[in-house]
């Protein structure tokens, strides 16, 4: 056996051990560089938190630094991990500095200079890994308190602050004509063609133009839409059929537990239909191409670094030449078309090398040909024995939920599809159990269920793009198992959260379960029509314990008018930012419940505006009371562990209001009828 | 050339009758404030005041705006930030705030009118912006709070 004599560093720090790799010093300030960035989740505040205790420096004499390549790669900004990862890191790191720095005792203005000359002339060569910091913990100040968000006020004040908004010297505007559908391909377009004021970039079925002014491309791109020829085929399944079409495609399963069968008691399906990321902004990239080893790109994507790697494989360049710096654009949500906009605009700044070109998809090309959070439908089966489920057995079909820069092997840019002698992009992936699944996120429940069979069925079409979209597939496996359990209850007599609690042991689980309760005022009676349900879960089964109590009234449509939730995420940060995440997460999942479902026909996807894309507006939304857990335990993230339970509460609320059970979201006027005439006639 | 005046300063602008007054902003006159979310007037990301109504102005065509006067989410934090601005930063009621610009505008453009709006009339008034990351109650409330700081 040989012992490691190197001390036990957190992880992003082994992968990242210089000192400059991270931070920077000068002007009496201090700037962190993190591998994480802002979607709109806060992070960028967190961290300056975080960083700051762990220096011993005031908040405001430290920066963060959002990713790119040359800092620090901590990999995707996903899954609520960002707290979770970067704490550990940027504690170590701070105690090497306290300790190598000397950090003052006090806080006195001229002991902090000091102490800030001592940290510039630190060796930015220093290696993290071979340091045992003798230091001990330094004291929590700004962790634990609301720190107002850093990004705010130019966001609102309407300064430049967003990708779209970078207007270097010499900058070119580019945009993209996308084909119609998904497997069309260009078969004319007039070889006379031009249009005042832009330059035509064409590589088989790729089509953009470049020019000086905004106006000119995008009338350029309206003259190119009405003259190119396309070849187009019918490959879409039937969009009212997903639930038959998931079952009935080639899949690859998963067996995640084999314990046993279940003579089940009682039976029933779920279903999704597949979901837009829908960012407010359609998505953008800027890139300037000097030559084959010199390519700056600007991303909004979550992963920088693996968007790096995967232009320099699409293009055969070294990656030792591409340069990818992260700048901020709307909230994301997961995989959008980020990754794809960039290839995209270095596709375009090739042909006018030393320009920097900024390219914007169009809001239609956003809502169409973004990757799509997938269909998904689930079979659950349970015996039931004196009021306790003895048995459980659980089938769930999707799509994959990644098709990330470098999935299954390949770049997975768009446009490397569209480009001449491009190939298909392959079937999406999921994410390793690692990484808490993605089909099978979430799919074993937290409670006590005696014999469990769970089984994933990874379908391998790929005629409609799927990829990662806030919480995966917790969002359908929550929803059903939490609708479930409700009909449980009813089968067993029980109130439902009493009939959770009976089959729950872990503490935390029950602390957050009561507390949604109790703030909920479940129990207390409602009006006719109104109806209260409940979900709950833990997120990937090692994240966020989160509880959601929907209140809902049933007029001529769903309206969710109030959502209490019950959170404990560990350690909080910034408890009034964790707030505005669960907050958010809990409303935008009662949008994709109660109103979101991506339309097509055979050949098109045809919701692709704001009028056939509907999502939730201000008159519908509901009142949210968010309430925390507190605890000192590690951090473990909150920006997708409402998504499921919400979903569930507000399925759960509509059977209490009306005696419905709804098992296909989203749950709109259509879908209850659908559901009382399927009642009706089983 | 077209003549308009954008957060009190006259402007010529010589591009064609045509051109969306957010081209116009963003690209000709460097307002990057008013977003793009959609170019056809269904998000209100790039709302602005016209003549003091709140218009999305990627639908608004230049000549629409020829000797009118167009107040940007730029304009209204000339002297400092506006209340409706202040209550939003108060509240931290933004998460991505890609949407807010328009969100600053509309609300601005109701309490103009409606000093004392309900909070009924703040979420109608809003209707017309969208908010994709679930942001609307704490909206709601920083409007109802510049209520207030107006009067």
């Amino acid at each position: 056996m040989t012992i490691d004599p190197r001390p036990l560093v957190p992880a992003h720090i082994e992968s990242n051990p210089l000192l400059g790799t991270w931070l920077a010093a000068g002007d009496g300030t201090v700037e962190v560089s993190v591998g994480k960035v802002e979607l709109g989740q806060g992070i960028l505040t967190a961290l300056q938190q975080v960083a700051a205790d762990a220096l011993a420096l005031p908040l405001d004499l430290v920066h963060i630094r959002s990713a790119r390549t040359g800092g620090p790669d901590q990999g995707l900004t996903a899954g609520s991990l960002s707290v979770l990862q970067s704490t550990p890191a940027l504690r170590h790191l701070g105690a090497v500095v306290r300790q190598l720095a000397e950090a003052p005792g006090n806080t006195s203005q001229d002991e902090t200079a000091a102490y800030l000359d001592r940290i510039a002339g630190l060796d930015s060569s220093l290696d993290l890994t071979a340091f045992t910091p003798q230091v001990g913990p330094a004291p929590n100040r700004a962790v634990g308190a609301d720190a107002p968000r850093v990004d705010l006020p130019e966001k609102v004040l309407g300064r430049p602050r967003f990708l779209a908004d970078l207007r270097p010297e010499g900058l070119l505007h580019g945009r993209v004509l996308r084909p119609p559908s998904p497997a069309a391909s260009l078969v004319g377009l007039p070889e006379s063609w031009s249009s005042p004021g832009v330059v035509l970039v064409r590589d088989g079925s790729f089509v953009g133009v470049v020019g000086d002014r905004e106006d000119d491309v995008d009338r350029a791109l309206a003259s190119l839409t009405g003259v190119a020829v396309w070849d187009e085929r019918d490959t879409l399944p039937d969009e009212h059929d997903l639930p038959a079409w998931l079952r009935t495609t080639a899949s690859e399963p998963t067996e995640l537990m084999t314990e046993g069968d279940v003579e089940a008691t009682r039976s029933a399906s779920y279903s999704k239909p597949y979901l837009a990321h829908a960012s407010i902004a359609p998505s953008c990239a800027m890139a300037r191409w000097t030559s084959d080893d010199s390519l700056r790109v600007w991303s909004h994507s979550q992963g920088i670094h693996s968007l790096r790697d995967a232009i320099a494989a699409a293009l055969s360049i070294d990656r030792s030449g591409v340069r990818v710096d992260h700048v901020e654009n709307a909230g994301c949500y997961g995989h959008n078309a980020a990754d794809d906009a960039a290839f995209d605009a270095v596709l375009l700044a090739r042909a006018v090398p030393g320009r920097p070109v900024l390219l914007r998809w169009t809001r239609s090309d956003e809502l169409a040909w973004g990757p799509l959070s997938p269909a998904m439908t689930a079979t659950v089966s349970a015996r039931l024995v004196g009021g306790l489920v003895t048995g459980w057995s659980y089938d769930v079909w999707s799509q994959g939920h990644t098709a990330r820069p470098g999935y299954a092997g390949q770049p997975g840019l768009l446009a490397s599809a569209h480009v001449g002698g491009g190939v298909a992009l392959p079937p999406s992936d999921d994410p390793p159990a690692a990484a808490g699944h993605g089909s099978l996120r979430n799919a074993v429940p937290i409670y006590e269920l005696g014999t469990r069979r769970i089984t994933g069925h990874r379908v391998t079409d790929a005629s409609l793009r799927t990829s990662a979209m806030r919480s995966l597939g917790a969002y359908l496996n929550v929803f059903a198992i939490e609708s479930f359990m409700d009909e449980l209850a009813a089968d067993a007599g029980l109130d439902p959260v009493d009939f959770r609690l009976a089959h729950l042991t872990d503490a935390r689980a029950r602390a957050v379960l009561k507390l949604a309760a109790r703030e909920s005022g479940w129990g207390d009676p409602l009006p006719e029509s109104t109806g209260r349900g409940i979900g709950f879960a833990r997120y990937k089964e090692k994240g966020a314990w989160c509880a959601v109590v929907a209140e809902v009234a049933v007029e001529t449509e769903v309206r969710v008018r109030r959502l209490t939730v019950a959170a404990d995420i560990g350690l909080v940060v910034n408890p009034d930012g964790a707030r505005n995440q669960l907050a958010g997460g809990a409303v935008q999942s009662t949008s994709w419940t109660t109103l979101e479902r991506v339309r097509f026909d055979r050949r098109r996807i045809t919701s692709s505006d704001w009028e056939s894309y509907p999502i939730l507006r201000f008159p519908a939304a509901p009142r949210v009371d968010v309430h925390l857990i507190d605890t000192d335990q590690p951090p473990v993230g909150a920006g997708e562990a409402a998504q499921g339970p919400t979903a569930a509460a507000i399925a759960n609320a509509v059977q209490a209001a009306l005696g419905i059970r709804v098992r296909d979201l989203p749950l709109t006027a259509q879908a209850i009828v659908r559901a009382i005439e399927a009642e009706e006639n089983p | 050339m077209t003549r308009l005046t954008v957060n009190g300063r006259e402007v010529d602008v010589d591009r064609t009758d045509d051109t969306p007054l957010l081209t116009v902003l963003r690209d000709t006159l460097g307002l990057v404030g008013s977003r793009f979310g959609c170019g056809q007037g269904l998000c209100g990301a790039c709302m602005v005041l016209l003549d003091g109504r709140a218009v999305p102005a990627c639908d608004t065509p230049l000549w629409q705006a020829a000797e009118a006067t167009v107040v940007t989410v730029e304009g209204l934090a000339a002297d400092g930030p506006s209340p409706v601005q202040r209550s939003l930063i108060d509240h931290q009621a933004a998460q991505c705030g890609f949407c807010i610009s328009g969100i600053v505008v509309a609300a601005t453009a109701l309490l103009a009118a409606e000093p004392a709006a309900s909070e009924q009339r703040i979420t109608e008034a809003l209707d017309r912006n969208l908010c994709r990351c679930g942001t609307h109650q704490r909206i709601v409330e920083a409007v109802l709070d510049a209520r207030g700081d107006l009067r």
